[in-house]
C-alpha cells in the first residue's frame, strides 16, 4: 500500500515536471527572430523587411513571429503561416521555382548575352580592315637604307 | 550579317517590353489572397463595449467583416455610413457586420465609432494577430464570410453601397447546403 502510495507521488511529480516542460516556452534567440523578419516583406512599407521596418505593423509581425517561435515552430513553419495568409507576396525574394525562376535567370542570361556583344564587337573592331595595304617586304639592302638614315638623323 | 544585327536589338528589347507593360499594367493593391474560399480563421476579441466577439458565434451567418483606422483617411471616413446604414438593413436577413480596428489608439477607436454613431459590433486587435491571420496590408479592407465561415470575397479600398448589397445578396441567395 505504501509502495503504491510511493509510486503514485513519483508519477504525479514526474507528470508535473513534463507539463511544466512542456508549458514553458522555448527561449528565443533574437537573431532568429531577425532571420525570419528579414526573409518577409512589411506589408504597409515600401521595399523594406520586417526586419527593417519601424511601423506599428512590422512591430506586431515580430512579435507574432516570436510568439510562434517560443511555440515551438521552426523558421520555415514560421514562414509558412505568413505565406499561407499573405501569399508568396510576403516573400522579399521569390521561390526559385516556376515563373519566378525568371527572375534568378533573366540577369544572368543578360549578362551572358551582354559578354557575347562585347565579344563580337571587340573582335570586329580589332580585325585588320580588308583591303588595308600589305606592309611592304623588308630586304636586306632597305633595313640597311633605315639603319643608315636613322644615325644621320640622330 | 549587318541586316541581322539590325534587327536583332529591337527583336532582344521586346520580350523586356512586353514584361514591363505586364507589370506596369497590375495594380499593385490586387494582391490576390490566397485565403479565399478557405475557412475564416477564428478570433476572439473584446468588443469595445467590453462583449467578447467571437466569430464563432456568428455562425451560419453572412459576415462582413470589416478592417478600418481611424486614422485612415478617405477610404474608411467614406465607407463608415455605408457599412452602418446596410447592417441596419441586413441585420433581420442573417447578416452581421463585424469591425475589427487595426494599428490604432483606443481613444481614436472610440471617437471614430462615436462620431459615425456605429452600432455593430466594433473590437480593438491590440496585437495584430488577426489582421496578420487575414492577410491584412492595409485599411480598409473588408471581408465576406458566407454560411459556412469561407472567405469568399476580399474587398480592397472602401466598401461601396454596390458592392455591399451585391455580395451580400449572392451570398445570402446560396442555399444553405452549398
Amino acid at each position: 500500500m505504501r509502495r503504491a502510495r510511493v509510486g503514485l507521488l513519483v508519477a504525479a511529480l514526474v507528470a508535473a515536471v513534463l507539463s511544466s516542460a512542456a508549458a514553458q516556452p522555448k527561449p528565443v534567440s533574437e537573431d532568429t527572430v531577425h532571420e525570419v523578419a528579414a526573409r518577409l516583406r512589411c506589408v504597409v512599407c515600401q521595399n523594406l523587411s520586417v526586419a527593417d521596418s519601424p511601423s506599428e505593423m512590422a512591430g506586431q509581425m515580430r512579435a507574432i513571429i516570436r510568439e510562434r517561435l517560443a511555440a515551438g515552430e521552426s523558421p520555415d513553419e514560421v514562414q509558412r503561416y505568413f505565406v499561407q495568409r499573405y501569399g508568396e507576396w510576403i516573400l522579399l525574394s521569390p521561390p526559385r521555382r516556376g515563373f519566378n525562376l525568371l527572375v534568378w535567370l533573366l540577369p544572368l542570361v543578360f549578362v551572358i548575352a551582354g559578354l557575347v556583344v562585347v565579344a563580337v564587337l571587340v573582335r570586329q573592331w580589332t580585325r585588320r580592315p580588308r583591303g588595308a595595304a600589305e606592309p611592304v617586304a623588308v630586304d636586306a639592302a632597305m633595313s640597311e637604307r633605315i639603319r643608315r638614315e636613322v644615325e644621320r638623323g640622330s | 550579317m549587318k541586316r541581322l544585327w539590325r534587327w536583332l536589338i529591337p527583336l532582344a528589347a521586346l520580350p523586356v517590353l512586353v514584361l514591363l507593360a505586364y507589370g506596369f499594367r497590375m495594380s499593385p493593391r490586387d494582391i490576390p489572397s490566397p485565403l479565399l474560399q478557405k475557412p475564416a480563421p477564428a478570433f476572439g476579441l473584446t468588443a469595445l463595449d467590453g462583449a467578447p466577439l467571437a466569430l464563432a458565434s456568428h455562425r451560419g451567418k453572412v459576415v462582413v467583416l470589416n478592417f478600418w483606422a481611424s486614422w485612415c483617411y478617405p477610404g474608411c471616413y467614406e465607407e463608415a455610413p455605408v457599412l452602418e446604414k446596410n447592417w441596419r438593413a441586413y441585420r433581420e436577413r442573417g447578416v452581421v457586420v463585424l469591425g475589427v480596428a487595426i494599428q490604432d489608439k483606443r481613444e481614436a477607436i472610440e471617437k471614430f465609432v462615436k462620431d459615425f454613431g456605429l452600432t455593430f459590433p466594433n473590437a480593438q486587435d491590440v496585437t495584430g494577430t488577426v489582421s496578420v491571420d487575414y492577410g491584412v496590408y492595409g485599411v480598409p479592407e473588408t471581408f465576406f464570410l458566407d454560411r459556412q465561415g469561407r472567405i469568399r470575397v476580399k474587398h480592397v479600398s472602401a466598401v461601396t453601397d454596390t458592392v455591399f448589397r451585391d455580395t451580400v445578396e449572392r451570398l445570402l441567395a446560396e442555399t444553405e447546403t452549398r
